[in-house]
């Protein structure tokens, strides 16, 4: 029986190749990590000479070792808030790697741990990332910083002082996003192995790219990029783009590996992982937005404040800037004013986590759309569909220098609507508060960037800072086919997948294209940075394999084609352009009996160049790397088109909350999706229901939570709390298909649509079943105990 | 998280078991199901000297009718217990709580008298066997002695099980014909230790009993509401067993919420037990 | 330690021994140490990498195997507890990775796998589900597998995927070659 996918055989029967499954190199051993339990403290010594002595282990590195081998990471604060691998001064976060012990095995490893004395300097913590910053008692975390700002940009689009001058209504509220991650099931891996004799170091790892972190992790290292090489096998287990956030790890079991002597292996255990991992940032904001009486928004301000924990690591601040271009949603305003710190606190560090900011933005616009919409009185649906962009306007230019390549907004609204009977939901709902029953109806809206523009990150800097760097752009991916002399192929594709389908995908269209069965084709993932094509932007992330990865590989099997066609052409004795290719054959046009099978002309490439055309190259190895002309550097007003593809949702939900308890049930989710073209709506849709789910989590359940000392509370899967099987209400997804113009399949990521508007929706769809009462939910997770509370307090205030 | 080292013994017999705990009395645990245990021991949470696995004493799993009361060996897995026909016919309630006690393949491992000898407070089975009046059997070096459920559970994970002692049984009483029950637990999630959890049963006589976990450091019958709950007053008492709690404040939950909700969810047991034993004298 | 050293049988109590234990049908021997977690014994003394580690705290789910016929989390058993069991990873459910049991093919069927790394467990899982419950419902379903976490899949394509391999006329769900 033939299977869905191609990569299920060997997942289904224990034969994946996960990074904790390779056999790497002889004599590997392993690491443990000592972690600080402290939020805020200065090292005042280390004394290891108790772990030393244990039989089995070879060497224990600390922050003193690691500040002689290598040099800060490096990243949008040249020289500032050094971060290196291992706390050299100071602890600023609990779980931050103290010191490695690298020994036999793991478990005499662990036993080491407990051998190391620190003698630590407790100091005050903050964690609250406004607090941070105004409070001028907050303790600082970067004394050569001076102040708990790490970064602080004002944009502003349009002329958002005119608009709210115009206003006949403002609303503004102040909001809180918690601090999630999307915890893969597997956990980062490294094995790293120092070849003293060549001064190479090989990495093999679960990283996932973008691979420009190389380039990072090899100046870290000071060692030239083409001596370090990374390995990531075909199978990695989960990402969600928390496995960019990996790299301190390659350079902290490299410099490991480097110190012992000998080939080192960590696997990171759960509580490193909830404790230390990456995870996205928490962000306090403030949210005005302005309209007139007919519900037309005139302009937004956003205050924002982002926290990336203890220290400032790249691609921060993505967190922030990465939806810059999409700032707008799907609406038709065009004044915006950004007010934005990106703040450091005594929390664990940041990155990229499915939706990479849009969460968080969409949580505060479509929180005050909703708020604006109460106050005038008007229907929300109907609000957003007088702001949507319409149809016509497409591709179209954002305020914030957003390219939306398409999008049928309009439609996804009507789709929704009818699919959820709206009316009827309204109807059920009025009779529902007549019976006394806390019933709720929440909107969110979203437009999903996907193919992240590398230009967006220079956003960080002003535009005069801009002016004295070299610019950056693009949005790269490349893939290489190999044809053999039977006509066999193998394709090698640089997306290092994590479970989204990729060789099944790049399967099936290169077989179209090549006009060659399935099964004549091999896809390698994973990645070899020393012997398989790559470039800066390579990898999975941002959403990329639908526009940019598919592009790529239908690019590279057309190049193919192209040179097979000429070939073929040479051996009939036809002009190219007289050569057709029909179900695996090359024939002249008129001519079907003058025809060489797509084998044989590969055959001529391999075993004969004597019979290839002149200034034709033997073999066949094409390798083609893909970008977008619409990636490009930001302008000097701080417009960047930060993504390259636009999908968008339209999401509504069902909610009921409990008087007595304060849970909140949500009884029905309904979500419509243009993204493109969907390439396979089966994949598409185990997408979205798992973003669906990681957005549940982070509006419900999960919360890598700190008291207000810095203690870490969440460090087992006992208090994250992952959403399983009985948490996950129905959800019904209907597409509309407005291709993009902007790829070749028309094709755009869908990955990470539903994880975006998830908490914006059902936070409107809690306030919205609250209304009675007067609460709203202004922060997330909604968890019993705070509705409980709302519910307390509003009662003794009626 | 790899556990630190220890000395691993497989006691044949509980003769055996019970030398080798006095013995190393102190450093020694008993491993059963291990399903609390182990967690513990892979954080480095805890550690002992001496792990002594009594899952080779092969007449300990057992779920035995008694009079009065099932009795249950302490190698019965949750699993065994909850689809046992005798549970289901004498102590109904038993298999009831055992639903909402982690999952099933936790349940497959886990044993019943482990879940009541770890002690938690949060923890289904301790707060049932408290409501029902059950009693534990702890055989060691001197001797056998049967324990009370209310004189058993001291604090948060402590017993009055001695370091030599093994809980060899655990005594559930029987529910008699014509009785209702109910077990209501308010989690964040499905199978998680309970935010609070009560277990009821309305005997035929009139009488009503009531646990209580996660609003004490030990579960806890509230006397007063179960006198209010004979009489139907269910407000009353769920409003007599909040003032009998006396919850602590975590990330999942206040003490204020855990109070409140130890009121609702006593009046929801009530009223669900009764109901169920008005249905069983009408069917 | 030395004052707590009695001598060489207490010194026994601490030292690897001799694990004889049969896997999907194999007999296996291997040493142990009493600590070394049996998920640890089986992906690396017995070089089965098939099942998975996720969380080395019971709560996940991904390293579930068939323990002497009933699922059990390997990470919260000892190596030293297995000798002399019957267990089955997920490398013992299909013949080959030719021939798949109907599990796992509506697994695949209905894209009820992503990245993969759960799935081991889901499959133990649900292998032992339909072995008592040929025919679940729903509910039954989502139940029984409720110990076992996926971030990928958001759960749904799972369920379907256990009912599409439940026997719908009552007549028994396939287990494994040795469940």
């Amino acid at each position: 029986m033939d299977l869905y996918r191609v990569e299920d055989r060997r997942l289904l029967t224990g034969h994946g190749t996960f990074l904790d499954d390779l056999s790497t190199v002889p004599n590997v051993h392993h690491a443990a990590i000592l972690r600080s339990p402290y939020p805020h403290a200065r090292i005042r010594n280390i004394d290891a000479s108790k772990a030393l002595a244990m039989e089995g282990v070879d060497a224990v590195l600390t922050g003193r070792d690691v500040a002689k081998m290598s040099r800060p990471f490096a990243s949008a604060l040249p020289r500032q808030a050094a971060y290196y691998s291992l706390a050299v001064d100071k602890a600023r976060f609990v779980g931050e790697p103290i010191a490695v012990v690298v020994a036999k095995d793991r478990y005499l490893a662990e036993d080491a741990l407990a051998l190391i004395d620190v003698d630590y300097e407790q100091l005050p913590a903050v964690v609250d990332p406004e607090q941070a910053v105004i409070d001028p008692d907050a303790p600082i975390l970067h004394e050569d910083v001076g102040t708990n700002v790490a970064l602080h940009r004002t944009l502003r689009y349009g002329d958002p002082e005119e608009a709210f001058r115009q206003a006949d209504v403002v609303v503004k509220r102040r909001l809180r996003f918690p601090k999630y991650g999307s915890t893969p099931l597997e956990t980062f891996g490294v094995v790293a192995a120092w070849n003293a004799a060549e001064d190479t170091l090989t990495i093999w790892s679960n990283f996932h790219g973008p691979f420009s972190m190389h380039p990072v992790v090899a100046q870290a290292l000071g060692i030239p990029s083409n001596k370090l090489r990374f390995i990531v096998p075909g199978d990695i287990g989960g990402g969600f783009g928390i496995k960019t956030s990996i790299y301190p790890y390659l350079a902290l079991i490299g410099l490991a590996s480097r110190f012992s002597g000998v080939p080192v292996k960590w696997i990171e255990d759960r509580q490193e992982n909830l404790m230390a991992s990456s995870s996205g940032t928490d962000r306090v904001s403030e949210v005005e937005l302005a309209a007139a009486n007919d519900g037309t928004i005139l302009g937004v301000r956003m205050k924002i404040y982002d926290n990336v924990g203890g220290y400032f690591r790249p691609p921060e601040p993505g967190c922030t800037f990465r939806p810059l271009g999409n700032y707008v949603g799907g609406y038709s305003f065009r004044n915006l004013d950004v007010d934005a710190y990106i703040v450091f606190t005594n929390k664990s560090l940041t990155g990229p986590n499915r939706g990479y900011g849009c969460p968080h933005l969409y949580f505060g616009l479509e929180r005050v759309v909703d708020e604006m919409a109460h106050k005038l009185g008007l229907d929300p649906a109907e609000v957003r569909r007088r702001n949507l962009i319409p149809k016509a306007a497409f591709p179209y230019r954002t305020p914030t220098g957003g390219l939306y390549d398409a999008g049928d907004y309009e439609a996804c609204l009507d789709t929704l609507l009818e699919t959820a009977d709206y009316e009827g939901l309204r109807r059920m709902q009025a009779d529902a508060r007549q019976h006394g029953r806390l019933v709720g109806i929440g909107f969110a809206f979203g437009v999903d960037p996907s193919v992240s523009n590398m230009g967006y990150v220079d956003i960080a800097a002003t535009p005069e800072e801009r002016k004295r760097r070299r610019p950056k752009s693009g949005a790269t991916q490349g893939t290489t086919i190999q044809v053999d002399d039977l006509g066999k192929v193998t394709v090698e594709i640089s997306t290092t997948p994590q479970g989204q389908s990729h060789e099944t995908m790049v399967r099936r269209h290169i077989a179209q294209e090549l006009g060659i069965p399935e099964v004549d084709i091999t896809v390698i993932s994973g990645m070899d940075t020393a012997t398989r094509s790559w470039t800066i932007p390579s990898g999975s992330y941002s959403s990329r394999f639908a526009s940019i990865g598919i592009s790529s590989a239908v690019v590279t099997a057309r190049k193919v084609l192209e040179k097979l066609g000429r070939i073929a052409a040479h051996q009939l004795e036809a002009d190219p352009s007289d050569v057709e290719y029909v179900d695996g054959n090359f024939r002249v046009k008129g001519a079907p009996e003058r025809s060489l099978a797509f084998r044989h002309a590969a055959g001529i490439a391999h075993w004969d160049p004597a019979s290839l055309p002149p200034g034709t190259d033997p073999g066949i190895y094409v390798t083609h790397f893909h970008t977008m002309p619409t990636a490009l550097p930001p302008d000097d007003e701080d417009r960047v088109n930060s993504s390259n593809t636009y999908g968008f949702m339209a999401d509504l939900c069902l909610v009921e909350v409990d008087r007595e308890t304060g849970e909140v049930e949500v009884k029905k989710y309904w979500g419509v999706h243009d993204s493109g073209v969907i390439l396979d709506h089966k994949i598409a849709e185990g997408q979205i229901q798992g973003s669906f789910v990681h957005g549940l989590g982070g509006a419900m359940y999960e919360e890598m939570a700190y008291d207000e000392d810095g203690a870490f509370l969440t460090g087992t899967f006992m208090d994250y709390l992952c959403p399983t099987f009985l948490e996950v209400p129905p959800l019904e997804t209907r597409y509309v298909e407005t291709p993009s113009p902007f790829t070749v399949l028309g094709s755009k990521g869908i990955g990470e649509s539903a994880t975006e508007t998830v908490p914006a929706c059902i936070a409107n769809a809690v306030t919205d079943a609250l209304r009675p009462l007067g609460i709203e939910v202004n922060e997330l997770p909604v968890t019993p105990t705070k509705v409980w509370n709302w519910l307390q307090q509003a009662q003794s205030e009626a | 998280m790899k556990p630190a080292a220890f000395g691993y013994l497989t006691p044949r017999t509980r003769e055996e078991a019970i030398e080798v705990l006095s013995r190393y009395a102190g450093d020694a645990k008993v491993l059963a199901g291990g399903q609390s245990l182990v967690p513990l021991l892979n954080f480095r949470l805890t550690s002992f000297r001496y792990l002594v696995d009594i899952n080779r004493i092969p007449d300990l799993d057992y779920i035995r009718s008694e009079q009065g009361y099932l009795a249950i060996g302490a190698l019965a897995r949750h699993r065994s217990v909850e689809q046992s026909a005798e549970a289901a016919r004498e102590c109904p309630l038993l298999p009831e709580a055992l639903q909402f006690v982690g999952h099933p393949v936790i349940r497959q491992r886990g044993t019943v008298c482990g879940s009541i000898a770890h002690a938690d407070p949060s923890a289904e089975l301790p707060a049932l066997l408290t409501a029902l009046g059950g009693s534990v059997v702890l055989e060691g070096s001197s001797g056998r002695r049967v324990a009370d459920a209310e004189e058993y559970f001291l604090g948060y994970l402590m017993t009055a099980q001695q370091p030599d002692e093994l809980l060899v049984e655990a005594r559930f009483p029987k529910l008699p014909n014509g009785s209702g029950f109910a077990f209501e637990e308010l989690a964040r999630r499905h199978g998680d230790f309970a935010i609070v959890g009560v277990a009821c049963a309305a005997l035929p006589d009139g009488s009503v009993r009531l646990g209580v976990c996660g609003a004490n450091s030990v579960p806890f019958r509230p006397l007063k509401a179960e006198t209010a709950a004979a009489q139907g007053d269910l407000q009353e008492a769920g409003r007599l067993a909040a003032a009998d709690s006396d919850p602590d404040s975590d990330l999942h939950a206040t003490a204020e919420y855990r109070r409140a909700m130890v009121s609702k969810l006593v009046e929801r047991a009530v009223r669900h037990a009764l109901e169920r034993k008005e249905g069983n004298a009408r069917g | 330690m030395a004052e707590m050293r009695t001598g060489h049988l207490e010194d026994a109590l601490f030292e690897a021994r001799e694990i004889a234990c049969t896997v999907n049908g194999k007999l296996y021997r291997a040493m142990a140490e009493p600590r070394r977690l049996l998920s640890d014994f089986i992906r690396e003394d017995l070089d089965l990498k098939g099942t998975h580690v996720g969380c080395e705290h019971g709560v996940c789910g991904a390293c579930t195997i068939l323990f002497n016929g009933q699922p059990a989390r390997s990470c919260l058993m000892f190596a030293v507890q297995a000798d002399g069991a019957e267990i089955v990873t997920v490398e013992g459910l299909a013949r080959s990775p030719q021939q798949l049991t109907r599990l796992q093919e509506s697994f695949s069927q209905e894209h009820a796998l992503q990245c993969g790394y759960c799935t081991p467990g889901m499959l133990i899982s649900a292998t032992a589900l339909l072995s008592e419950n040929p025919s679940p419902t729903d509910s039954e379903v989502r139940h029984a597998m409720a110990g076992q976490l996926c971030r990928c899949t958001g759960y749904e394509q799972i369920v379907r995927a256990v009912l599409a391999a439940a026997d719908s006329d009552g007549k028994g769900g396939e287990g494994g070659n040795h469940a």
